[in-house]
């Protein structure tokens, strides 16, 4: 039997008042996989997210994540989320980033039970990823765009998560730290294991990185491979379709001649 | 000069009541500041006004209602104004801050209509306005050692939630915790202090207690536990320095407490800014 899905999107799609934001969406990701999300501005990748994480609800479809409804959905510390523009928080908010670090581990455990002593060393140890342990004691509003970023990976790994979603996480950070980031994700990745899926623009960088790429404006255009995408782009949607359907054309063709 | 404190019971209930209020206002004050909703412990203050507008109101046109404390009915009104407040903040989503503004002016409207029906209170307005050091009885301090004890109980049961809550409440939901109660349970312990605090900050003022303490520590805290702790020594140093001196001035101890609160706040205001030169005068 075949392993199941960790995301499963079907036939999904949500409007915002009148307009819809999404059309019969479809899509899956498998374990392992490194999934970019990619399209313009208002094509619905955010709202995308949003209804995988269940906060919002769609009109139609079904979502199913670690092969659970996302309506009944409870598995929450299997996920960790980097949200859009991390600074979009209130950066007056007194909190030290070790505190932030530790909040990320309120999904794994639930009600009732206190943060200890190892809880602290974790989310010392999840800084210790992203390269911010000495900043541990820090204001979380006196630190850049691009090390708010890095803690808010921090709080999102801390619990050690199976799926990792971040909504464009490239956004106001310097050349050097997306080079960093890529790579922090590509180990999280190959060497943890971790499946993860984000939103990005960086479409010419996305491909080198990722496994699968998904583009979308509203209704899914491609979901495929990395080096497929490439393609794509390379010879314009009509054509590679074109190539797709003619190839299948053949393969079936010839399956259908050896068969007689 | 503290002796009087130990000599008279009523001034032993209002320096108990004092230093219990000056413990819990500032403790939920910090997530109320956080959380952008300074405004709401004044709403549910005027709201309280109204409940003990109501009761005075019922004890002098109902016979055989004589021995009511109006401070309960205070109580049940701002707990009442504080799940209205909770509806209307989710009818408003995009707009949550008109909630407090419709229970603020409700609350007053109906307490002027409620005084006006009785003619005026034989009882001392007044002191529920600005806080009385007499105010306080007995029965008073040991119903507000239970909201304390209650409150503190809820708020270290919930801690992490309500941090999460207040931090990035996206966050919270991806973290599975249940926003919608833990918010209603917030806004009663907020309704409940608020009313307990009454007597001796007084109606107009209590949201004082709540929000400078908060803003004094937010100069100096690196932390938010730092930002918890830093608040409650700043209430208790208003509570005990403003009823010392209401009781030597012979003034409303809700305007002495307010105003060492205003102290502390310019003190830490001040500090911030010398350490601030004193810091780039070093790096230079």
């Amino acid at each position: 039997m075949s392993e199941p899905k960790i995301v499963e999107v079907k036939n999904v799609s949500f409007r915002y008042e009148k307009e819809w934001a999404i059309e019969h969406v479809n899509f899956s990701i498998d374990k392992g996989q490194f999934l970019g999300l990619v399209g313009p501005n208002g094509s619905g990748k955010s709202t995308l997210i949003y209804l995988i994480l269940g906060l919002i609800k769609p009109n139609k479809g079904s979502i199913r994540v670690f092969d659970e409804s996302i309506t009944h959905f409870n598995k929450w510390k299997e996920i960790g989320y980097v949200p859009q523009k991390a600074n979009s928080f209130n950066t007056g908010f007194p909190a030290s980033v070790l505190e932030v670090v530790k909040s990320g581990l309120v999904s794994r455990l639930g009600i009732f039970r206190f943060l200890k002593r190892k809880h602290t060393q974790k989310a010392i140890e999840a800084l210790k990823i992203v390269d911010m342990e000495d900043f541990a004691k820090s204001n979380i509003g006196e630190l850049s765009g691009g090390q708010q970023q890095r803690v808010f990976i921090a709080r999102a790994l801390v619990s050690d998560p199976s799926l990792l979603i971040l909504d464009e996480p490239t956004v106001g950070v310097d050349t050097k730290h997306v080079t960093d980031l890529y790579d922090l994700l590509g180990r999280l990745n190959k060497k943890n294991g971790i499946t993860l899926l984000m939103i990005t623009h960086d479409i010419g960088t996305i491909t080198e990185h990722a496994t699968h790429v998904v583009s979308m404006n509203k209704t899914i255009n491609f979901y495929g491979t990395s080096e497929d995408y490439n393609q794509y782009n390379a010879q314009g949607s009509l054509q590679w379709y074109r190539e797709q359907s003619d190839q299948a054309f053949v393969t079936t063709h010839k399956e259908v001649t050896s068969d007689v | 000069m503290f002796d009087v404190f130990f000599e008279y019971e009523f001034l032993q209930n209002a320096a108990i009541t004092g230093i219990l209020i000056g413990l819990i206002a500032p403790l939920l004050g910090v997530f109320i500041v956080v959380r952008r909703l300074s405004l709401i412990a004044d709403a549910l203050s005027h709201i309280t006004l109204t409940g003990i507008a109501a009761s005075l109101l019922l004890e002098k046109k109902v016979s055989g209602i004589n021995n009511w404390d109006p401070v309960f009915m205070g109580m049940i009104f701002s707990v009442i104004g504080a799940v209205l407040i909770e509806r209307l903040r989710k009818m408003y989503k995009k707009y949550e801050e008109l909630a407090i503004p419709i229970i603020l002016s409700g609350g007053i409207g109906l307490g002027v209509i409620l005084i006006s029906l009785a003619d005026g209170f034989n009882t001392d307005l007044f002191s529920y306005l600005f806080g009385s050091v007499a105010a306080v009885s007995r029965s008073n301090m040991w119903t507000i050692l239970f909201i304390t004890i209650s409150v503190i109980i809820l708020v270290l049961l919930f801690y992490k939630e309500l941090f999460i809550l207040s931090f990035d409440e996206e966050h919270a939901k991806i973290s599975g915790v249940k926003g919608r109660w833990i918010h209603l349970l917030f806004i009663l312990m907020v309704a409940l202090v608020i009313a307990a605090s009454m007597q001796v900050v007084g109606i107009l003022l209590v949201s004082a207690l709540m929000t400078l303490p908060v803003a004094a520590a937010f100069r100096i805290a690196k932390s938010f536990k730092q930002t918890i702790l830093l608040s409650v020594i700043f209430g208790e140093l208003s509570v005990i320095v403003g009823l010392f001196s209401a009781y030597h001035l012979s003034v409303p101890p809700g305007g002495t407490i307010v105003m060492t609160a205003i102290v502390i706040l310019i003190s830490t205001i001040v500090y911030k800014k010398v350490s601030t030169l004193f810091w780039i005068k070093e790096e230079a």
